[in-house]
């Protein structure tokens, strides 16, 4: 196991160099630079931009200003954002907790309901509601998110007026973040009536951003089920005469879970795409919004620093779909 | 709500010096046994069911504890504290469309920025007139300029008190050093502050070209200070009602410099401000208080939130949800739903902009003003406000909107005629012609949609026999290749006004210093230059005004831009509010604002 774990620890040194080199040289592929999009319509004088330019170390050779960055990430230095004069990591830090409270709360429900439906349709294959769920499924698949989230609100929020517009919290709450999970931070709080508050306001997101690994998780199970239904060992442990339960919630689902898995550990880079639009849409203040701002306002060491972050979070949970899936199936972590 | 809040402040900071206690509360008991309370060293409120304060102590949560320290300190230091009134605390919510990227305004150019800082927090030597250009005294109660135009004298308000926080309590009342300080950072290069956060760049002080016009700002005394120039320039006071001339507290620089945490300055902000800043949960919400103390009075709301919502039909769901109060920048498409809504208001004002088509006036055959003026009568005005400002706009024959003074109404258009516009092109010599129109990549005031207004002005050219071709760049680009003086075609651009002064648009966009800058018809014209030269050395108004109506019939007569359309800026609010008045500037403003219970 611990070679295992090894082997897959020194693959993330490439890949990290990798996400460096990218994210270092796309940002500056990109025309325009941050004082010309600063500056708009009145313009910048050509030698006081060279002298800002000089100031930011932005004239030295490029190789030398990866160089300079690559050493710096060593160190705990990111780099500062061009517009907030923030260091990147601290920016980064108060903006995370609320992408991932979003991203955990969809993932959770997404696999909550994702699973039995699977299961479900797997078990009733060719029946009305296998052909509704994976009907369902696949509406949602194609669902485009900013149209679904708007439809959302205005209806729920709007018309019904069960659940609050956007924002995390009523802004009648205002307590010091501990966690930055607003869940956590307003039960900590005390406050009456805060943490309904910040569940109600998670609703709408939540849907809106598990639509899609919903259906993907629905229909993964299914087809996983659908394989394992037919093995040998599940018609043995039918004929052993096990009740259906057992047959499937034992024996199928541990091995039909296996594929799954990878593909929630594959859904957490969805879940980040989406949570951009997500953030967008009900205004919430998480990193993936930072970010399109950023490249917006070519903020290069926001983009840099943001996107080495996702990276590194994405192969972190990635590395722990690996490990589960080695504890699951022993036959992987031996070859 | 407290009625001293200073004094309370104060004694805040004696407890927390102590160490006694982490939070103070100052609670009000409104109706109906709700709680609005806040607590200093946070500075925040909240609302609760019943009617039991919250208490926080240090070390531990006891009532009694509180109790105990609070008498002794009370006695001890024999204050007044907590002043319980009737009335609960009127807050107003503004969905903001976007986060501000800081709080220390000279280090920034967006709106979104100024909003949230210069508007609500600082005042400056001088202040634009709610709803107008004109300029009145702010921290400045009056002025004096020498006899050369080159020495402006400010008299100072005096007894202005800066923002009691929980981050600094200040110990002097605004005077001359804040001033000078407030300038200096900006102008010295050398100055301790000039670079005192990475990426500082003071950008709208260096393009409003302050470095070559200022030569010294001379602190006279306490409350008299003196800017010399280095030429004169009549839109000075203007310009010192922007938002980068905002006056801050040199007190509390030399407090963060002492405590080597410098970049304070620019996350919690202290000014003299309607408003204090209480706090900002980054990309979600600022808050503001009324700054009990403020020179200009008392605010009406004693809370001010901005709920930052980036998109615009999220707003609107928040405005008709009753989550805000206030929104900017609906979509065009909302118009007629809002304004069929009865519990909404809309308030609608010409923009301070202008939008238009800048032909490159170095380059053949653009260089001859009848060719010029024969595509201008080619441009159908009308067709491009139906598609592309849908209502929202109003048709442009000057490069000055019609709010602003100066504004020469006696001039006649180009009219849309096509006819007219083949017969002097084929006098001018100019058959087949083909050319570049740019259409910019981002939606701007005075252009909501550049590439459907490039489309129609190519299909207008093409029946007047000239092939158009469309291009377009990447924004930063754009800005830069469009000030190319070779540069090929003819661009789509525009402006909106800084300071209302017609200077502002007429020798920024068109004086021959921005030729390969600002000027983007790449035009230099000696009447309009003498003109408008002229009319930067004259303080008397109407003096100016002339001088300006003379060179917008220049501009008319030569051509240099085909001028399209003012924007018109919508503001929808809840019609609980009253009081918001509109900025041409395109400014949010909550001072004198109130809302109905």
């Amino acid at each position: 196991m611990l070679r295992f774990l090894l082997g897959r620890l020194g693959l993330l040194i490439p890949t990290f160099f990798g996400v460096t080199l990218v994210a270092f040289s796309f940002i500056r592929l990109l025309p325009g630079d941050p004082l010309d999009l600063l500056a708009g319509e009145r313009g910048i004088d050509p030698e006081r931009k060279a002298e800002l330019m000089a100031q930011m170390g932005f004239d030295k050779p490029l190789w030398q200003q990866y160089i300079d960055y690559v050493i710096g990430i060593f160190q705990g230095d990111l780099g500062t954002s061009f517009a907030s004069k923030k260091p990147v990591l601290d920016e980064f830090m108060t903006l995370f907790p609320a992408t991932a409270e979003l991203a955990l709360c969809a993932i959770i429900l997404a696999v909550c309901l994702g699973i039995p439906a699977g299961i479900f349709a797997a078990v009733k294959r060719g029946s009305i509601a296998d052909q509704a769920i994976m009907g369902t499924a696949l509406v949602g698949y194609s669902m485009p998110i900013f149209w679904w989230g708007l439809l959302l609100i205005i209806f729920f929020s709007g018309i019904l007026q069960w659940t609050p517009v956007s924002g995390r919290i009523s802004l009648l709450y205002f307590f010091p973040q501990v966690t930055g999970f607003m869940l956590i931070d307003s039960l900590l709080s005390g406050e009456k009536g805060a943490f309904l508050s910040a569940v109600r306001h998670l609703i709408l997101p939540s849907i809106v951003l598990a639509t899609i690994p919903l259906a993907v998780i629905a229909r993964q199970t299914r087809s996983a089920m659908l394989e394992v239904l037919g093995e040998d060992y599940v018609r043995t442990a039918r004929a052993k005469g096990l009740p259906p339960r057992s047959v499937i919630g034992l024996h199928a689902l541990r091995n039909a879970l296996i594929p799954v898995i990878t593909t929630i550990g594959l859904q957490v880079g969805v879940l980040l795409a989406g949570a951009i639009l997500t953030e967008t849409i009900f205004s919430w203040p998480g990193i993936g919004k930072w970010l399109v701002d950023s490249i917006a306002r070519r903020d290069y060491f926001v983009v840099q620093g943001g996107l080495l972050l996702i990276a590194g979070i994405i192969m972190l949970v990635n590395l722990i779909v690996d490990v589960l899936y080695g504890l699951i199936n022993p036959r992987i972590r031996h070859t | 709500m407290t009625k001293n809040y200073g004094s309370i402040a104060y004694l805040a900071k004696i407890f927390q010096n102590r160490g006694k206690i982490r939070k103070m509360l100052v609670v009000d008991f409104p109706p109906k046994k709700r709680l609005s309370l806040r607590w200093l060293g946070l500075n925040s409120f909240a609302h609760f069911n019943d009617a039991r304060p919250l208490l926080f102590i240090k070390g531990e949560n006891s009532l009694m504890n509180f109790q105990k320290t609070l008498k002794a300190t009370l006695l001890g230091a024999s204050l007044a504290v907590i002043a319980a009134t009737g009335a609960s605390a009127k807050t107003l919510v503004y969905c903001s469309e976007g986060s501000p990227e800081g709080f220390d305004t000279a280090l920034y150019t967006a709106g979104t920025t100024f909003d949230a800082s210069s508007k609500p927090l600082y005042n400056r030597l001088v202040e634009f007139k709610r709803g107008t250009t004109e300029v009145l005294p702010g921290l400045a109660e009056s002025w004096e300029v020498s006899e050369d135009g080159l020495e402006y004298t400010f008299n100072l308000r005096k007894g202005v008190k800066f923002h009691t926080t929980s981050f600094f309590t200040p110990t002097r009342d605004f005077n001359a050093d804040d001033v000078v300080f407030s300038f200096e950072r900006q102008l010295k290069k050398d100055h301790p502050w000039h670079e005192y956060t990475p990426g500082t760049a003071w950008e709208y002080f260096n393009g409003m070209s302050m470095p070559d016009l200022i030569k010294e700002i001379v602190k006279v005394d306490d409350h008299t200070v003196k800017f010399v120039l280095n030429r004169p320039e009549a839109p000075m006071i203007a310009n010192l009602a922007m938002d980068f001339a905002s006056v801050v507290s040199a007190e509390y620089a030399d407090k963060l410099a002492e405590a080597g945490t410098k970049e304070q300055f620019n996350q919690q902000p202290v000014g003299t401000g309607p408003f204090s800043f209480v706090g900002y949960q980054k990309d979600a919400v600022i808050r503001y208080a009324a700054h009990p103390d403020y020179w200009n009075g008392k605010e009406k709301i004693d809370n001010l939130i901005f709920a930052i919502t980036p998109d615009a039909a999220v707003r609107l769901q928040k405005l008709k949800a009753g989550e805000c109060h206030v929104m900017p920048y609906p979509a065009p498409a909302d118009i007629a739903d809002i304004r069929s809504d009865s519990n909404l208001t809309l308030m609608e004002q010409q923009g301070l902009n202008v939008g238009y088509l800048a032909y490159n006036t170095k380059v053949a055959p653009f260089d001859k003003k009848e060719v010029r003026k024969a595509l201008n009568h080619a441009v159908n005005k009308q067709a491009i406000l139906d598609a592309v400002f849908q209502g929202s706009g109003q048709a442009a024959k000057n490069p000055i909107p019609p709010t602003m003074w100066s504004y020469n109404d006696a001039i006649e258009d180009d009219d849309y005629n096509p006819e007219l516009a083949k017969e002097m092109l084929a006098a001018a010599g100019v058959e087949n012609l083909s050319m570049k129109v740019w259409a910019m990549p981002v939606q701007r005031p005075y252009n909501p949609n550049a590439r459907r207004m490039a489309e129609v002005i190519q299909a207008d050219f093409a029946k007047v026999g000239v092939n158009v071709e469309i291009v377009s760049y990447e924004w930063g680009e754009y800005l830069s290749r469009s000030k190319d003086v070779d540069r090929d075609g003819a661009v789509l651009l525009g402006w909106t006004g800084d300071n209302g002064d017609p200077d502002n648009f007429l020798a920024v966009l068109l004086g021959c210093d921005g030729v390969g800058g600002s000027n983007r018809a790449q035009w230099c014209n000696d009447d309009f230059e003498a003109l408008i030269q002229k009319a930067k050395t004259v303080t008397d108004k109407a003096e100016r005004t002339d001088l300006y109506e003379q060179a917008q019939a220049v501009f008319k007569e030569e051509a240099p831009w085909a001028t399209i359309a003012h924007s018109v800026v919508f503001m929808p609010m809840s019609s609980k509010v009253t009081g918001y008045v509109m900025d041409p500037l395109g400014g949010h403003w909550f001072d004198g604002v109130d809302i109905a219970e």
